[in-house]
């Protein structure tokens, strides 16, 4: 096509856009008009009746804030409530000068910096006559002493709003969590009309996990204002839907009994019904006083808290990350006898050491001069490490970490709860994929000790442990009870099977009679302090560990700058009982607490105590659910 | 004055020059900035946390203007198949792996944030079809309508499933709009009109439930005065009391005293409406007519079919969105969730519509490089 016929069209094409664009123009100063006619009519016609109606408009509907479910336990123990909390609140157009009431007002009650910041920011977005809160949580003599000098402070009321409140405190808080002031992010994970009256959700824990069932439905009320704002009389009401009450699973006698148990001392015990899943206790020690939270905490308390070396915020029990030591060696044992790579019978003389064949190095066991003539059973009673390192080097790696995972090994477990992590099951693809190195046949000793790269949760190792009991019967844990249908029963949830670990019945035995060993035979590692002195009415089989690690390992990234002074082993100690019909299976895990017969064990059989009424143990006076 | 290769200029007009940014359009666009973001001080309760936010949302738009004005229009012509496709996937996308939000499954979370691609097709669309037919030597035709009609229901389909009835128009409108300025016959314009009206029924059944209440209520507010009515009741009686002078800026009752509801967002217009009057409003519709006015004449001077009927369909884009948005509040339209444009509080759609006159912006210098 020659250039001047291009030229053409596009002088062509020019002119039809150009009389596109004109009578565009055109139809938008058309459309313009008619808005304006219409904003007129509006504004010039009816602005009498508008005026009329906007001095009239005296209805608004408000939201009411529905009320939160409780959290009890499974006897009916009050885990979280609500109660009518006094708060100082303040209606700017009544009280004057600001300033002035201010100052007066600490004479009578504590006025921190970030409670006037609060006060002044909320000052800014409130409607006309909305009161507006400067101190939460006032105590009984505060509000009698303002209450007395009402008449000197004009537009200061004393309100009382519900608040939660956690009456097991600390000993809970990590499993319970709590409630704080809703947040923008909060805002970005819910529908922000649903909590346009609430002023707490759920921040972590149970809290957290089921804010949904928790929380409830807001209602509304229609209301009559004058023409200030100012709210006169209520005219329809729409109640809003209160949250659900839940039970958990957890026994609230025995949680407080475990906290008890760990004396101080920093560490998480986990307790599980093997027959159903049920947690019976969750503890990490130490907690933390969630009620703190809900009031709004101080920055300066919670740095505190946040430095404090004992670390309470920490949820030892589903957030930290432990290598399980020997408390593996049940599951490396069986998945040997699954392979067929030894027999219950097989003997082997344990040695203070083990050498891979054409190898220098020496992999050492914990007990310096060996072991002596060991099999299966008795490795697992004295926790011969060498020969562990002998099945793991004939087994390899490969054969070992399907079974290790058929026990959750390296996964969530997905209890329901917030913060929970999966730990590390190592194998070839792993470290492939983390570390970009080929695996290294020591490694695959060192993991079947349950050292090295491995990781796991109080919770996974109490897992395992249930799995143990139940013979490979693996149900999925959970905290979440039952839930009031709204008529005052309760709608108990079932237990949820998971894919069962498959063994012969006859390698479960002799994992078993190990375990009974460990505890009730005269060399077993936890004879010291539970076999020479057992309980009268039941058994217990039970494993120690005794893991070697700085702090909490590498995969933890928490906080390194603050590694704790001493550098002592994590006892370890994991069990169920009775050892023939188990009801309980525990996990217990002292942090740097040294050696898991000596230290981990007691704590194990105090609990167990406690829940199955042992001599030993305090007696509760509480029905079994059984 | 400076001199730049020999020839004198002002030192205000030889920057603009060198950012490639148009003197009008920018003065236009700044005075509506400002004045929306004075009626959102207002709107807001006389928060300054919003006023601080949607401040930095201005800069960043801003920003994002001028970064789209450096786009030489012969670049934007080439990105435009490829825009178009990995919009119409990140839609796709959506419908897939969306974060819901209030109900709707809009957001994308690419992991350090999160965005609507809806958004991008704002853009994409109109630049598709305008590239589409700057490649066809003449007036589109029946065969033209084959490729560009899908172009634009494909994306506007999308949208309209996640729900977004807002964006889905405002998309489609861009896209048809190009086809009307190239020049399309009227009788396929009537035709359309008439498909358009054939598919309602079929629209009706494929809405949600608050979908369809919005537009039952629009003819009849007064059947829901606390739900979906209860917006445009207050909202008329903000615009009505507003009278011809207003009741002046913070003085308005209906949305200090809470009546107004979503007075920062979607109804923004009421709460200026209510404190500047009847004058005020017919300034901001001046103002809104100049802005497109002077994006248009842009086009009217564009150098290649593809800039000017970018230009010409992102201009009038701008006018729909003002035009809905003022009709909607002022009860002639249905509630269909559509920003008071560059003057609503929020973030993403201020963007787009920023990066759009950097676009105009740089069909604006790509005029005066040839010129010279």
């Amino acid at each position: 096509m020659a250039g001047r016929d291009d030229y053409g069209q596009e002088q062509q094409d020019q002119q039809r856009f150009v009389v596109r664009i004109l009578l565009a123009l055109l139809l938008l100063a058309a459309v313009l008009l008619l808005i304006g006619w219409r904003l007129s009519g509006l504004q010039v016609g009816a602005h009498t009746h508008f005026t009329t109606l906007s001095e009239n408009n005296r209805l608004r509907v408000e939201p009411i804030a529905p009320s939160r479910g409780v959290i009890r336990d499974r006897n009916g123990q009050l885990l979280a409530g609500n109660r009518a909390s006094y708060q100082l609140e303040v209606t700017v157009e009544q009280a004057g000068n600001l300033d002035d009431l201010l100052e007066r007002l600490h004479d009578f009650v504590e006025l921190s910096d970030a409670d006037i910041e609060r006060f002044r920011r909320g000052v800014r977005q409130r409607r006309p006559f909305q009161p507006v809160l400067l101190k939460a949580g006032l105590d009984d003599t505060t509000v009698a002493r303002i209450a007395v000098s009402r008449h000197e402070l004009p537009g200061v009321e004393i309100e009382a709003r519900p608040m939660r409140f956690y009456p097991l405190g600390d000993k809970f808080s990590h499993v319970v969590g709590y409630v704080g002031r809703i947040n923008e992010q909060d805002l970005a994970r819910v529908d922000p009309r649903a909590y346009a009256g609430s002023s707490h959700i759920g921040k972590i824990g149970i809290e957290r996990y089921y804010e949904d069932l928790l929380h409830g439905r807001p209602g509304y009320r229609q209301v009559e204002v004058n023409a200030q704002g100012r709210v006169i009389r209520e005219l329809s009401v729409t109640p809003p839907e209160a949250g659900t009450d839940i039970t958990l699973t957890i026994d609230a006698d025995l949680q407080r009994a475990a906290y008890r148990s760990l004396a101080g001392r920093r560490g998480a015990i986990v307790a599980l019904d093997p027959n159903n899943g049920e947690v019976l206790a969750l503890v990490s020690a130490p907690g933390f006083d969630p009620e703190m939270f809900v009031h709004g905490i101080s920055q300066a308390a919670f740095s505190d808290l946040q430095s404090d070396p004992a670390r309470p915020l920490f949820n030892r029990a589903l957030t930290g990350q432990y290598p399980p030591g020997s408390t593996v060696k049940p599951l490396v044992g069986l998945a040997a006898l699954d392979e067929g790579i030894t027999t219950a019978d097989r003997r082997m003389f344990a040695r203070g050491y083990f050498q891979i064949p054409g190898h220098e190095r020496r992999y050492r066991d914990w007990r310096r001069e060996g072991h002596g003539w060991v099999d299966m059973s008795r490795a697992i009673a004295v926790s011969s490490d060498v020969y562990f390192y002998d099945l793991a080097h004939t087994m390899g790696i490969d054969r070992m970490v399907p079974m290790l995972g058929a026990f959750g090994l390296g996964q969530r477990v997905g209890i329901d709860a917030t913060g929970e992590r999966a730990g590390i099951l190592p194998s070839r693809d792993w470290k492939r994929a983390t570390h970009d190195q080929v695996w290294f046949p020591g490694e695959t000793l060192i993991t079947a000790i349950g050292q090295g790269y491995m990781l796991s949760t109080p919770l996974q190792m109490a897992d395992f442990t249930a799995t143990l009991a139940g013979r490979g019967q693996r149900i999925q844990p959970r905290l979440l009870q039952s839930m009031d249908n709204g008529n005052g029963e309760l709608e108990r949830l079932l237990p949820q099977p998971r894919e069962p670990v498959q063994a012969a019945p006859e390698h479960w035995d002799t994992i078993h009679e190990s375990l009974i060993e460990a505890v009730h035979a005269r060399h077993g590692t936890a004879w010291g302090s539970i076999g020479s002195r057992p309980p009268t009415n039941y058994r217990i089989a039970g494993k120690t560990g005794t893991s070697q690690v700085f702090g909490l390992g590498q995969d933890e990234e928490y906080d390194e700058d603050e590694l704790p002074r001493h550098l002592w082993d994590h006892a370890l100690f994991v069990g169920y009982a009775p050892a023939d019909d188990p009801q309980i299976a525990v996990a217990v895990l002292v942090e740097h607490g040294g050696s898991g017969g000596r230290v981990a064990a007691p704590v194990a059989r105090e609990v167990m105590d406690a829940f199955l009424k042992g001599d030993a143990g305090m007696t509760l006076d509480v029905a079994e659910d059984e | 004055m400076i001199s730049v290769t020999g020839r004198e200029m002002p030192l205000g007009q030889w920057v603009l020059g060198r950012l490639r940014l148009d003197g009008v359009l920018l003065v236009l666009i700044g005075v509506l900035l400002l004045v929306g973001l004075a009626v959102l001080f207002s709107a807001s309760g006389e928060s300054m946390i919003a006023l601080e936010r949607q401040t930095m949302r201005i800069g960043l738009g801003v920003a994002a203007m001028v970064l789209a004005a450096q786009i030489p229009v012969r670049t934007l012509r080439s990105l435009a198949p490829w825009l178009f496709v990995a919009g119409v996937a990140l839609l796709l996308a959506v419908m897939v792996a969306g974060e819901v939000g209030k109900g709707a499954r809009r957001w994308l979370d690419l992991g350090f944030m999160r965005f609507q691609p809806s958004e991008i097709m704002k853009l994409a669309v109109p630049m598709m079809v305008a590239w589409y037919l700057s490649t066809r030597n003449d007036r589109p035709r029946f065969r033209d309508l084959l490729v560009t009609v899908p172009l634009i229901l494909v994306p506007v389909f999308l949208i309209m499933r996640q729900p977004d009835l807002g964006t889905a128009m405002l998309v489609g409108a861009a896209g048809f709009l190009v086809v009307f300025l190239a020049g399309l016959s009227w009788r396929w314009f009537v035709g359309l009109g008439l498909a358009a009206a054939a598919a309602i029924p079929a629209l009706w059944l494929q809405m949600h439930d608050y979908q369809r209440q919005r537009v039952l209520t629009l003819f009849n507010p007064e059947s829901d005065p606390l739900g979906t009515g209860y917006h445009i009741i207050q909202s008329k009686i903000a615009i009505g009391s507003g009278g011809l002078y207003g009741k002046g800026w913070l003085n308005g009752t209906q949305s200090h005293l809470d009546f107004l509801p979503e007075r920062s967002t979607d109804f923004i217009f009421a709460v200026y409406a209510e404190e500047f009057g009847f004058i005020g409003v017919a300034l901001l519709l001046l103002l809104y007519f100049a802005i497109v006015a002077r994006g248009l004449w842009i086009s009217a001077l564009a150098q290649d079919r593809f800039a000017r009927l970018l230009g010409g369909s992102l201009a009038l884009t701008f006018a729909v969105y003002m035009v809905v948005n003022i009709a909607m509040v002022t009860g002639l339209l249905p509630v269909v969730g559509v920003p008071l444009p560059l003057v609503s509080y929020g973030g993403t759609s201020l963007v787009t519509l920023m990066v759009a006159f950097g676009i105009l912006m740089s069909i604006a210098s790509q005029k005066r490089l040839v010129n010279r």
